[in-house]
């Protein structure tokens, strides 16, 4: 295999005495599509909150492209390539969805307060390529987020346009690393099937790396091209979603130890 | 960078071609919902008009104050209307865009005006110029709110308040102290004194006279819309680009806006340092103009007063900012005058009824019964003894409301206290009950402003001006101008 993009070594992290993860090994390939799963309060969402330097780890180290990112801050983790949605929506909720988009551009520009002031030539430009660039962010959800929501709150958006405009957020960073928590939460069976097609075509169509943590077992299936495990803060399970989906270990933690056994 | 769609993208309102993901009738179909707007064409028009061209029009239209008015007093009361603009519009950064409660806000005015004043006036005999000095002064008050920032980027909400306000009181002991104790430094601040003989403006030497003829001059009140149109576009690009976002971005959402690549602390601590720069700015004009500083001038009534200013116009909307300082300003001036005081209660009292009752059938029954009840208790208590109805109202509010020659000292308090009372139990009552009620309780705050409010001017604007706040406040919770804003959905 040659060098993961991304690579967790031995990562641990404790909130007072509680070990939320545990020398947790993961590494990811450049192009692949990888699911996190596990019950709830396995450490999924606290895996995510590591890469993205929400927590730093007490032991262990992450690296990006062979870089180290323990102790680096958020943004900066952000700019060298890795983006991330929220299970639980974090929507700039006052700004237009134009904007919201727009905004996660900051890390790729340069123009700085006094540019802005004296609106200089290379600042409007760089405004355009913004701009351009949110429409074509946005435009990769069809016609949902664009026409006359262009210029919406996005308070105003339903539940599963608001998981939209946070994946557009997200990819409006140009990322290398996706890092997509529960996209397919709180969405209808029409839409879920949707976003399992979407998450293919992010691939596709914008080279992304995509670690993804989902419940929905059918959207599992659909994209992944490995599935890892969790329990407790500890990694079960890791291989094909065949392979994991009847490791019985994953059955304990899901269903319990006595429908383990009788299976 | 690995973005591999080589083909133009479609603009937001081009036709999506082959919609396999995201076919939304509801959207493709949205035109066909649309109600007309409400004035028909106008409406749109007006929306249409670019912010630049309302910004020249307010301008331009500011430029002839002194066509229609020759007074000083006008001219001075427009000036220091400036100068609540300027100041609003830089707490509108700190507040409105980046979501910090910045207790310690007019410190920087008095840091702005403090500056001037040891720069430009005889107490260490320096007299730069101003078209130095002010850059300096700018260049300063960035500087010390970015050093309040330090200290205080980490914190957020009521934490940040308390420490920007106890920064606020720092400034003052050090301006009030400042002619001693500075360890050895003589006399810095000119204490409670304050610094006097400032210099007044001057153009490369050539200096702007505060009075002309013994009358406030116009100059300065240029000098100032002058500053308030280039603050005002140089914010406005600022908020419109990568750092305005931002900006706004961390106010709604601090924690996503770090993880979508915005460096939230440095964010915050410009935001301080740009509203800090426009006081410090606003500060000089203030110290040129009045010759003379002192600390309590940068204190908590002008902290409140800007506050109210910024809310009431609707704070993260630059124009509402800008028109809260005028109403507030404006108003402040017109309560000083017992007559221009009495007319506007009238005007407030009617519009509040008007708003109050909208088109309902009992807004002409309880104007019509509470005209009635005026005459009625006049000509009674007219009746029982002359000296109660002998005072001196203006005009014909004289022959309706009860004002005696002479108030027995135990009236005023015992009216106030009864009126509130009232109005609170008014909220109590329901329908018809409540209609009947707020007949006598309508009179008895007439009685209250004729005879209690409106002899004690000063403390009676800052009770109207809170009383207005509070009224807005429950009917438009976003200002004036503000826009609707969701804190969770």
């Amino acid at each position: 295999m040659a060098e993961p993009l991304l690579e967790l070594r031995n990562a641990s992290l404790a909130f007072g005495g509680l070990k939320v993860v545990s020398d947790l090994d993961i590494e990811v390939a450049e192009r692949e599509i990888v699911s996190v799963i596990g019950p709830n309060g396995a450490g999924k969402t606290t895996l995510f909150n590591l890469i993205t330097g929400i927590y730093s780890p007490d032991e262990g180290e992450i690296f990006f492209e062979g870089r180290d990112l323990v102790g680096l801050p958020s943004h900066k983790i952000s700019q060298l390539g890795i983006a991330r949605t929220f299970q639980t929506l974090r929507l700039f909720l006052n700004m237009s969805v134009k904007e919201n988009v727009m905004a996660a551009c900051y890390g790729r520009t340069t123009a700085g307060v006094f540019r802005s002031m004296l609106r200089t030539p290379g600042m409007r430009r760089e405004e355009r390529e913004i701009e351009r660039m949110a429409a074509e962010k946005l435009s990769f959800f069809g016609q949902r987020l664009m026409g006359y929501r262009w210029n919406q709150p996005a308070y105003s958006l339903s539940y599963a346009n608001r998981r939209r405009l946070e994946i557009a957020r997200a990819m409006a960073t140009q990322p290398k690393l996706l890092l997509l928590d529960e996209p397919a939460a709180g969405m209808n069976p029409v839409e879920t099937h949707e976003i399992t097609e979407l998450i293919s075509q992010l691939r596709e169509e914008g080279g992304y790396t995509i670690l993804v943590i989902e419940h929905d077992m059918h959207v599992v299936e659909g994209i992944s091209d490995r599935v890892i495990a969790l329990d407790h803060g500890v990694k079960i399970a890791e291989g094909s979603f065949d392979a994991v989906a009847t490791d019985p270990r994953v059955i304990e933690a899901y269903l319990g130890l006595r429908t383990a056994e009788t299976k | 960078m690995s973005d591999t769609t080589p083909e133009l993208p479609p603009g937001p309102d081009a036709p999506v071609t082959a919609p396999a993901i995201g076919r939304d009738e509801w959207v493709a179909r949205h035109l066909e919902r649309r109600l007309p707007p409400r004035l028909g064409f106008l409406e749109e028009r007006v929306r249409r008009i670019p912010w630049w061209a309302w910004l020249t029009l307010f301008v331009g239209a500011a430029c002839l104050l002194p066509v229609f008015s020759s007074s000083g007093y006008v001219r001075r009361i427009g000036f220091d209307t400036v100068l609540y603009m300027l100041l609003a519009l830089g707490l509108n950064v700190v507040v409105g865009w980046g979501g910090l409660l910045d207790l310690g806000y007019v410190a920087f005015y008095g840091v702005g005006a403090y500056a001037y004043a040891l720069l430009d006036s005889d107490h260490y005999g320096i007299h730069m110029w101003a078209v130095l000095s002010i850059p300096l002064i700018v260049v300063i008050g960035a500087i010390a709110g970015l050093l309040l920032g330090l200290p205080s980027r980490r914190l957020s909400g009521d934490y940040l308040a308390i420490v920007t306000l106890f920064f606020l009181q720092l400034f003052q002991t050090l301006a009030t102290n400042g002619d001693q104790f500075l360890f050895g430094a003589g006399n810095v601040t000119g204490g409670a004194n304050g610094l006097l003989r400032v210099d007044p403006l001057d153009f490369f030497g050539k200096e702007l006279a505060v009075q002309h003829n013994g009358v406030f001059a116009i100059g300065y009140y240029f000098v100032g819309l002058a500053f308030f149109a280039v603050v005002f576009v140089a914010l406005h690009f600022v908020n419109q680009s990568r750092t305005g976002r931002a900006w706004r971005s961390q106010r709604e959402d601090p924690l996503a806006a770090e993880v979508m690549g915005m460096p939230v602390n440095w964010l915050k601590l410009m935001s301080f340092a740009f509203g800090a720069a426009v006081a410090a700015l606003t500060g000089t004009l203030f110290a040129s103009l009045n010759a003379s500083v002192f600390p309590l001038t940068f204190y908590f009534v002008l902290l409140i007063t800007v506050y109210t200013m910024v809310i009431l116009g609707g704070q993260g909307s630059q124009a509402g900012v800008v028109l809260g300082a005028i109403i507030i300003s404006v108003l402040l001036e017109l309560l000083r005058d017992p007559g221009h005081a009495r007319n506007l209660f009238y005007v407030l009292f009617g519009v509040g009824l008007m708003v109050a009752f909208r088109r309902s059938v009992r807004l002409p029954i309880v104007a019509a019964a509470l005209i009635g009840f005026g005459f009625a208790a006049h000509a009674i208590a007219g009746a029982i003894r002359h000296s109660w109805v002998a005072g001196t109202a203006g005009g014909w509010v004289s022959s309706w409301v009860v004002v005696p020659a002479q108030l027995a000292a135990w009236v005023p308090p015992v009216a106030y206290i009864v009126l509130i009372a009232c109005v609170l139990g008014l909220t109590l009552l329901r329908g018809w009950t409540r209609t009947v009620a707020l007949v006598p309780v309508l009179y008895l705050a007439t009685f209250v402003w004729e005879n209690v409010m409106l002899v004690k001017p000063e403390p009676t604007r800052y009770i109207v001006i809170g009383i207005i706040l509070v009224s807005l406040m429950i009917l438009r919770p976003n200002g004036l101008l503000g826009e609707k804003r969701v804190e969770i959905v």
